[in-house]
C-alpha cells in the first residue's frame, strides 16, 4: 500500500489508486470533466492537471497512479495557471448560453468557470457553431456546448452495451454524434444526461420548464420495476419534474431506467382525483362518503363472497390493511400475483433474487431461463453486463435470442433444454457445475406460464445439482418485474384456504362466488374474466381496473406517499412523499382504514408507525429497511410434472409501457413510437437514401 | 456529417476484393480482426472510389464492430473519402518545405490546368484537386500526389505538363520531373561514389 | 567527411536493385543467423554499447529500449512495431530506406524481434507511401521464400513474421501509442501514459515501437560491431544518420553522414549550399517542423547531433534540415506550420484541441500584421498554456516553432503590425 503526501497531508491507499482517487479520499477536490469513476479513464479534459515533485510536467491526476513517496501538489500557483489555461480553452467555442441552458444551476463547467475562468474572453476569432444531433424523444442535444469529454461515448459503449456513440472527424472538428442509422434507444439512455457534464445533453421532455436551484429535492425509492432504485424527486409545487438516481452501490449504483426516470409526466395524467360510483352504467364524481356507503352496502350483502388483488405497484402498507381487513371479514380471497406467477409465500428462497444485486458481480456461470433482464430490469442487466466485461463468465439462455448486450449461449427456447439440464445431458450443466459460484435467474414470463410450478422446480432441482446453494453463496434468482410482488408475498397476500389464484378468484366472481372485488391498482387482471362481479377500484390512475369499476377510490402514486416496497432481492425499502396525491385522493392504506370503520371492522392501527408495527409483526423483513434479508433455501418447492411447449419468453412486450403510469406518459409513447418495445438499438438498414 | 444524397444503398465486396480481404484479416492475431478496418476501408475505396456509409456497414459486420466505430476511423483519417473523387485524384502539398520551393506556382498551375479550386471536382468526373499536407519527398519538393504515384521536383510547368499529359490519358514517369535521380542531389551525388556492388545498376 | 565504406545505406538513391538478390551483394542478409546465434542478451548490450539513439526525433537509447521488454515471454505475446509513419514536414529519409533498402529494414526486423522476444513485427508504414509498402511486401515475400523469414527464420530457430500495415493520412499516427491505437483499428489517438508500450502496448502486450532508421541500421551495427559504430559521430551522439536538406538550398537531397557534422559544413558539402551564398541565410529549421528555428549565427557553429542543437534550445528531431534564406516570410512559413498543427491535432485533449486553431488563426493575422502588438505576447501565452499539458507532444510540437519565431524574429512581426496599423490609421 503505497503511502503519498496530497498538499501536505499523508494518505496510505490501494496500489493502482489514482492521484484523484486519493485526493477524494482526502477531500480534497480536484476539479474533473472527463473523469468518472465509474467510466474508462479518458484523460482528455485535462482539468485535473496537478504537480508532482520531480516530475517535469504536470500530469493529469485521473490517470496517474499514485507511487510510493509521492509528493503530489493541487494548489499551487502553476496549478492554478494550468487549469486557467485549460478553461480558458474549454470556453473558447462554448456558447456561454448558461442563462437559456437547462443545466445552469448545475452545470461542472459553469461552477469551475467561477474559480478558473476569466471575466472577459482573450479570443477574437469566431465560435465553432456545432449541429444538433437528433437522439430520440429522452435526450435534448445542444451540441454546440460539448466538451468533447466523451464521458457520453464511454457510457453507451462501456455501461450501457449499445455503443452507437462516438466522435467523428477530428481536432477542432471533432463531433460527438450517433451513428446515422442507430437509435439511442438504450434503456439507459437518461444516465447520459447525468454524466454530461456541461449542457449538451439535457433532460428532453423537461426542456425549458425548471431552474434547477427552484426544484424541492425529495430522496424515495422507484417503484417502477421491482429493482427499487434509490431517486431523487425533483418537484415544484404540487409537481414532479425529474426523477434522478441516487448512488446506491447495492441496488443501482448510480444509474436509473429509462422508464424509471421518463414516466413521470404520466404522474400528471389520467389521474384519478375524487371518488367515483357507477350510476346507470355511468361514472358519476361523489363524495368519499358516498361511495363508501355504496361499498358498505355491497360487502355486507356479499358476506364472505369478497377478493383482493393488488396491483403491481401496491406499497405494503395497503396491502397490510386489505388482508387484516378482509380477515376480518372472514374472506381470504386475496392475491397480489394478477399475471399468474407460479410463487407462493411459503419458501421465501423460492421468489428472491438471493445473490442479490451487487452478488450477481461475483457468479462466474449464469443460466436465464424466461427471461430477458434488459428489458424487465435494464439496471440489473447493467450489472449483468459488468461481470460480463470482467471476463471469465459464461451465460446461457433458455428462451428467445436477442441482444443483452453481453454474450451469452443461447440453449434454446423451451423446457425440455431445462429438463435436459437438469437430467445433466446438456453440456452447460457441467459449465455450472464446476463453476465457483453458478448462478440463475428465472423470469416471470416462465413462472406466469400455467406449468410456471413445474419450471419453477426443475430450476430448484438445477440449483440443488450444480451446487447453486452453497455456504455464503445462493445462485438462485427470480427476477421480479413488479415492485409490489416480493413485499407482498413477504406480507402473504396470497390467497388463503379454499382459494388458488387470481384464476380462482376470478372465475369464482364469474360463477357468483365472489360477489365484491377490490383491485388495489391491479389493471394488468382480463377484467371481462371477473363477470358480474361489484368492483371497487382503488388507485392512481384512470387504466384498464378503473373503467371495470362500480366504485372507483383514488389512491396515491409513489411519489405521494410514504410506503414501503421489499425489492426483488428481499431489501425493503420506503419511498418518501414527494408531492401530495391530486384532489382528494389519499394515501393508500388510509383508504383502508377508513373503509374498515364503515364496514363496522376498524383496523387496530390509525397512523403510519402502528401500520408499520403491524408490518413488522407480519414478517421482519419490514423491520430492516434497508437492508437485504437473506433467506434459507429450506424445503423444496415448485411442482412435478412434465412442462408444456412453447418458447420461454419474457413478461414484458413494451419495454416503456409496462403499468397504469407509463401508460399514461406521453413520453413513454413517444418511447414507444420512436424505439419499438425497447432492447433495438442495432442500426437499422440505410435504406434507399440512408 | 456527409450530404446523404450520394450515399447509396448498398455496397458489396467483389469475390476479388473479398479474396484480399480475408488476406489482411489474417494478417492479424485471432480476435483482432478490427486491426483490419483500415485495408478493408481501403479497399472498399478502392473498388468504389470512396468509402459510403454502406461500406462501412459492410464492413463493420465482418470486422464484428460497431458501425460508428468503422465511421470513427473513416472521418480521422484523411485518406478516406466520404464522398466520390475524380479518377485522378490530385493532391498538392503545400507545407512548409513545398511552400520554400514554390508550391504556391505548383497550386496555381494546377487550378488553371484542372480549372477548379481545392476541393473541387472536375466536370467530367476526371479529377479532384486537393490540398493536403506534408507528403514526406522533402527534398524534392514542390510535389503533388496524384493516385499512388508522387510527382516530384514540380514547377509551373513540369505540373501542367503532368497534369496535360493525364487529360490525354497518358500515364506520365512519376518522380523527380526535372531529371535528378531521387534523392540524390541534382548536380550529382556527393557520397556513395566510391562503392562498386555485384548486384549493379537497379 | 563520412567515408562510403562506412556508410550503411548503401543504395540510398535507389541507383542499384533493390531486390533480394542487390541487397545481398551490399551485404544484407550477411550472417544473420550467427548474429542471432549470439543470443538476446549479447544483441542488446551491443545495441547499448553503439550508443545509437533513437532515429525517431526523441533520441532514446534504442538499445536500453529493447531491454524495457519482459525478459520471458508470458501468456501475452510480444510485438515489434517498427514506426514508418513518416510525416514530420521536412522528413524524407524512412521512405528511401524503405524503397531502395527494404531488405536493411527486414532483417532489423527479424533481429530486433528476436531480441524483444517478439514472433511477429508490424511495420506500420504511413498510407501514402504506396508505392513503398509494395516495395516492402516484396521484399517480406522474398525473404520468406527464401527462409529469411517466417518460420525458422534464417535457420536461427526462431519464427518470426513481419506484415506491413498501412496508415491513411494522420501525422499523429507519428507518436507510438496513436500508432498502436490505429493499428488495433481505431482512432488514432494517443494513449495515456503510463503504462507504456513495453508493458501494455499493441494488443495490450509488452510492446517496442522503433523508426524505421533505428531498425533498419541494426543488421549493420551488429555486424561490424558496436565500436565501428561508437567510434563514428561524437560521444553520447555515436554513429550515422541520414539528413533530409530542403528548402533554399542550392540540391535539396538525403545523405548520410557522421553524427555531429557541423551544420555548414553537411549543407555545403551535399546541398550545394544556401540559395545565394551562406550570407543570404536567413533560419534554419534543423531537425523537423517540430523544433525551434535557429538563426544564421547559430547555424554558423553548431553541429548535427542530439546534444549541441539542445543546447541550443532546438533540437536534432528528425534531422530534417529546412533552410530558409532571405527571400523567406518566416511569419507565413510558422503559419504554414501551425496550419499544419491545427489540421494534424487528433481532437482528444482540450489545450490541443482548441488551442492549435486558436493559435493558427492568430499566426493567419501576424502574417499580414492585422494584429495587436500585444497579441504577440497572447500568442507566446497560449502556446506555454498548451505546451506541458497535453497528452502528447503534438501540443508541444505546436508550440515551440511559434516560440521560436518570437524568440528569433519578435521585431519583424512587430513591424508588420506597426506598420499596418499605420496604414490603416493613414486611410
Amino acid at each position: 500500500m503505497p503511502k503519498l503526501t496530497i498538499d501536505g497531508r499523508e494518505i496510505e491507499v490501494e496500489a493502482g489508486t489514482t492521484i484523484i482517487q486519493a485526493a477524494d479520499q482526502l477531500g480534497i477536490e480536484i476539479p474533473r470533466f472527463c473523469y468518472h469513476e465509474r467510466l474508462a479513464i479518458a484523460g482528455n479534459c485535462r482539468m485535473c492537471l496537478v504537480e508532482v515533485e520531480k516530475m517535469p510536467k504536470p500530469v493529469a491526476s485521473c490517470a496517474q497512479p499514485v507511487g510510493e513517496g509521492m509528493v503530489v501538489k493541487t494548489n499551487t500557483a502553476g496549478v492554478r495557471k494550468a487549469r486557467q489555461g485549460v478553461m480558458e480553452f474549454l470556453l473558447l467555442n462554448h456558447p456561454l448560453d448558461c442563462p437559456i441552458c437547462d443545466q445552469g444551476g448545475e452545470c461542472d463547467l459553469q461552477d469551475q468557470a467561477v474559480a478558473y475562468g476569466s471575466d472577459k474572453g482573450r479570443c477574437q476569432e469566431g465560435k465553432r457553431a456545432v449541429p444538433d444531433k437528433d437522439y430520440g424523444p429522452l435526450v435534448q442535444t445542444m451540441m454546440t456546448r460539448c466538451i468533447q469529454c466523451t464521458r457520453c461515448v464511454r457510457f453507451i459503449a462501456e455501461i450501457a452495451g449499445t455503443p452507437v456513440l462516438g466522435g467523428l472527424g477530428r481536432g477542432e472538428h471533432l463531433e460527438i454524434t450517433r451513428y446515422v442509422g442507430a437509435a439511442v434507444s438504450s434503456e439507459l439512455s437518461g444516465n447520459l444526461i447525468d454524466l454530461c457534464p456541461v449542457g449538451a445533453l439535457t433532460n428532453k421532455p423537461a426542456s425549458y420548464t425548471y431552474r434547477s436551484w427552484e426544484l424541492k429535492k425529495t430522496e424515495s425509492i422507484d417503484a417502477m420495476d421491482a429493482l427499487g432504485s434509490s431517486i431523487r424527486l425533483d418537484t415544484r409545487g404540487n409537481e414532479v419534474i425529474r426523477v434522478l438516481p441516487r448512488v446506491n452501490e447495492d441496488v443501482n449504483e448510480e444509474w436509473l431506467s429509462d422508464r424509471s426516470r421518463f414516466a413521470v409526466d404520466g404522474l400528471k395524467r389520467q389521474r384519478l382525483d375524487r371518488p367515483y360510483v357507477r350510476k346507470d352504467g355511468k361514472l358519476v364524481a361523489v363524495t368519499w362518503n358516498e361511495a363508501f356507503a355504496v361499498i358498505a352496502a355491497k360487502v355486507k350483502a356479499a358476506g364472505t363472497k369478497i377478493a383482493v388483488i393488488a396491483g403491481d405497484q401496491a406499497d405494503a402498507e395497503a396491502m397490510i390493511a386489505y388482508k387484516d381487513l378482509l380477515a376480518s371479514l372472514g374472506s381470504q380471497a386475496i392475491d397480489c400475483r394478477q399475471d399468474g406467477a407460479k410463487l407462493d409465500g411459503s419458501v421465501r428462497a423460492s421468489y428472491l433474487f438471493n445473490s442479490t444485486v451487487a452478488g450477481i458481480e461475483q457468479a462466474d456461470a449464469l443460466l436465464m431461463i424466461g427471461t430477458n433482464p434488459r428489458k424487465e430490469s435494464p439496471v440489473l442487466n447493467a450489472r449483468i453486463r459488468k461481470r460480463w466485461q470482467k471476463g471469465g463468465f459464461k451465460a446461457a439462455r433458455i428462451g428467445h435470442k436477442g441482444d443483452l448486450t453481453f454474450k451469452y449461449e443461447h440453449l434454446g427456447d423451451d423446457a425440455s433444454v431445462l429438463k435436459a439440464l437438469v437430467d445433466g445431458k446438456h453440456p452447460f450443466f457441467e459449465t455450472l457445475k464446476n463453476a465457483a459460484k453458478p448462478a440463475l435467474i428465472i423470469g416471470q414470463g416462465a413462472l406466469s406460464r400455467p406449468d410456471g410450478a413445474v419450471l419453477l422446480g426443475l430450476a430448484r432441482k438445477l440449483a440443488d445439482a450444480t451446487g447453486m446453494v452453497k455456504d455464503g453463496w445462493n445462485g438462485f434468482n427470480v427476477l421480479h418485474t413488479a415492485a409490489a410482488r416480493v413485499g407482498g408475498l413477504d406480507l402473504g397476500f396470497v390467497p388463503g384456504q379454499g382459494w388458488r389464484d387470481v384464476d380462482h378468484i376470478a372465475d369464482a366472481a364469474h360463477k357468483g362466488d365472489i360477489a365484491v372485488v377490490f383491485l388495489l391498482g391491479a389493471d394488468e387482471v382480463e377484467m371481462k374474466s371477473l363477470g358480474e362481479a361489484f368492483v371497487v377500484y382503488q388507485g392512481s390512475h384512470g387504466d384498464a381496473g378503473a373503467h371495470r369499476a362500480d366504485v372507483i377510490l383514488p389512491g396515491a402514486a409513489y411519489t405521494e406517499k410514504s410506503a414501503t416496497y421489499v425489492n426483488l432481492e428481499g431489501r425493503a425499502q420506503q419511498t418518501r412523499l414527494a408531492v401530495f396525491p391530486p384532489g382528494e385522493a389519499k394515501e393508500d392504506w388510509r383508504i383502508v382504514r377508513a373503509l374498515s370503520d364503515v364496514l363496522g371492522k376498524p383496523l387496530p392501527y390509525d397512523s403510519l408507525k402502528a401500520v408499520r408495527e403491524r408490518l413488522a409483526k407480519a414478517s421482519p423483513v419490514f423491520a430492516a429497511i434497508g437492508q437485504v434479508t437473506t433467506a434459507a433455501w429450506g424445503a423444496s418447492f415448485g411442482a412435478e410434472g412434465s412442462a408444456g411447449d412453447g418458447a420461454l419468453v419474457t413478461n414484458i412486450d413494451n419495454f416503456y409501457q409496462t403499468d397504469p403510469i407509463s401508460r399514461a406518459s406521453k413520453t413513454m409513447a413517444e418511447c414507444t413510437a420512436a424505439f419499438g418495445g425497447g432492447c433495438n438499438h442495432k442500426h437499422k438498414k440505410t435504406g434507399t437514401n440512408g | 456529417m456527409s450530404d446523404m444524397n450520394h450515399e447509396p444503398a448498398s455496397f458489396a465486396f467483389t469475390a476479388e476484393t473479398l479474396e484480399k480481404a480475408k488476406a489482411f484479416i489474417a494478417k492479424y492475431p485471432a480476435g483482432r480482426q478490427q486491426s483490419a478496418v483500415m485495408p478493408l476501408l481501403d479497399l472498399a475505396q478502392r473498388q468504389e472510389g470512396w468509402v459510403s456509409r454502406a461500406a462501412m456497414e459492410v464492413i463493420a459486420e465482418m470486422l464484428d464492430m460497431a458501425p460508428i466505430r468503422v465511421e470513427e476511423v473513416a472521418t480521422f483519417y484523411t485518406m478516406y473519402n466520404r464522398k466520390p473523387v475524380g479518377t485522378f485524384h490530385v493532391q498538392v502539398c503545400t507545407n512548409l518545405p513545398c511552400m520554400l520551393r514554390g508550391s504556391d506556382d505548383v497550386v496555381a498551375a494546377a487550378k488553371e490546368a484542372l480549372g477548379v479550386d481545392f476541393g473541387d471536382m472536375t466536370a467530367d468526373g476526371k479529377f479532384t484537386l486537393s490540398e493536403v499536407e506534408c507528403l514526406g519527398a522533402c527534398v524534392n519538393a514542390p510535389m503533388m500526389q496524384i493516385n499512388d504515384d508522387y510527382y516530384e521536383d514540380l514547377d509551373a510547368a513540369s505540373t501542367k505538363a503532368v497534369l496535360e499529359a493525364f487529360k490525354r490519358g497518358e500515364t506520365p514517369k512519376p518522380g523527380p520531373q526535372n531529371g535528378r535521380q531521387f534523392s540524390c542531389p541534382k548536380g550529382g551525388a556527393t557520397s556513395l561514389t566510391e562503392l562498386t556492388f555485384e548486384g549493379g545498376k537497379a | 567527411m563520412l567515408r562510403d565504406s562506412d556508410r550503411i545505406f548503401t543504395n540510398l538513391y535507389g541507383f542499384h536493385d533493390w531486390r533480394l538478390a542487390g541487397a545481398r551483394s551490399r551485404g544484407d542478409w550477411d550472417g544473420t543467423k550467427e548474429i542471432l546465434a549470439k543470443g538476446r542478451d549479447w544483441i542488446i548490450d551491443e545495441m547499448k554499447n553503439s550508443g545509437l539513439r533513437g532515429r525517431g526525433g526523441a533520441g532514446f537509447p534504442t538499445g536500453v529500449k529493447w531491454s524495457f521488454m519482459p525478459k520471458t515471454e508470458g501468456p501475452r505475446p510480444h510485438y515489434l512495431v517498427i514506426n514508418a509513419d513518416e510525416g514530420e514536414p521536412g522528413t524524407c529519409k524512412d521512405r528511401e530506406m524503405m524503397r531502395f533498402d527494404p531488405h536493411k529494414l527486414i532483417e532489423g526486423a527479424l533481429i530486433a524481434s528476436f531480441a524483444i522476444g517478439a514472433h511477429a513485427a508490424y511495420i506500420y508504414i504511413r498510407g501514402e507511401f504506396v508505392r513503398e509498402a509494395e516495395h516492402l511486401n516484396i521484399a517480406i515475400d522474398e525473404a520468406r521464400a527464401a527462409g529469411l523469414l517466417g518460420p525458422n527464420a534464417c535457420g536461427s530457430g526462431w519464427d518470426c513474421e513481419v506484415y506491413v500495415h498501412r496508415g491513411a493520412g494522420a501525422y499523429i499516427c507519428g507518436e507510438e501509442s496513436a500508432l498502436i491505437e490505429s493499428l488495433e483499428g481505431k482512432k488514432g489517438q494517443p494513449r495515456l501514459k503510463p503504462p507504456f508500450p513495453a508493458g501494455v502496448g499493441l494488443y495490450g502486450c509488452p510492446t517496442t515501437v522503433n523508426n524505421v532508421e533505428s531498425i533498419a541500421v541494426a543488421p549493420t551495427i551488429l555486424r561490424r560491431g558496436a565500436a565501428w559504430f561508437s567510434g563514428l559521430g561524437k560521444a553520447n551522439n555515436t554513429g550515422t544518420k541520414v539528413f533530409c536538406i530542403s528548402g533554399h538550398v542550392n540540391n535539396p537531397c538525403n545523405v548520410e553522414e557522421e553524427m555531429g557534422i557541423p551544420l555548414k559544413e553537411l549543407i555545403e558539402k551535399h546541398a550545394g549550399g544556401v540559395r545565394g551564398g551562406w550570407d543570404n541565410l536567413l533560419a534554419i529549421i534543423p531537425g523537423g517542423s517540430s523544433v525551434p528555428m535557429l538563426t544564421k549565427s547559430q547555424c554558423e557553429e553548431v553541429t548535427m547531433d542530439f546534444d549541441a542543437l539542445r543546447a541550443m534550445r532546438s533540437g536534432l528531431g528528425t534531422a530534417a534540415v529546412m533552410v530558409m534564406d532571405k527571400s523567406t516570410d518566416l511569419v507565413r512559413a510558422i503559419h504554414r506550420l501551425s496550419r499544419f498543427y491545427w489540421h494534424e491535432s487528433c481532437g482528444q485533449c482540450t489545450p490541443c484541441r482548441e488551442g492549435t486553431g486558436w493559435m493558427s488563426r492568430m499566426m493567419g493575422r501576424m502574417v499580414t500584421g492585422d494584429a495587436e502588438l500585444s497579441e504577440i505576447d497572447l500568442l507566446e501565452e497560449i502556446s506555454r498554456q498548451i505546451e506541458g499539458h497535453t497528452i502528447c507532444a503534438l501540443g508541444d510540437a505546436a508550440a515551440w516553432p511559434i516560440q521560436g519565431l518570437i524568440r528569433a524574429f519578435r521585431p519583424e512581426m512587430e513591424r508588420r503590425i506597426t506598420e499596418r496599423q499605420a496604414k490603416t490609421r493613414a486611410a
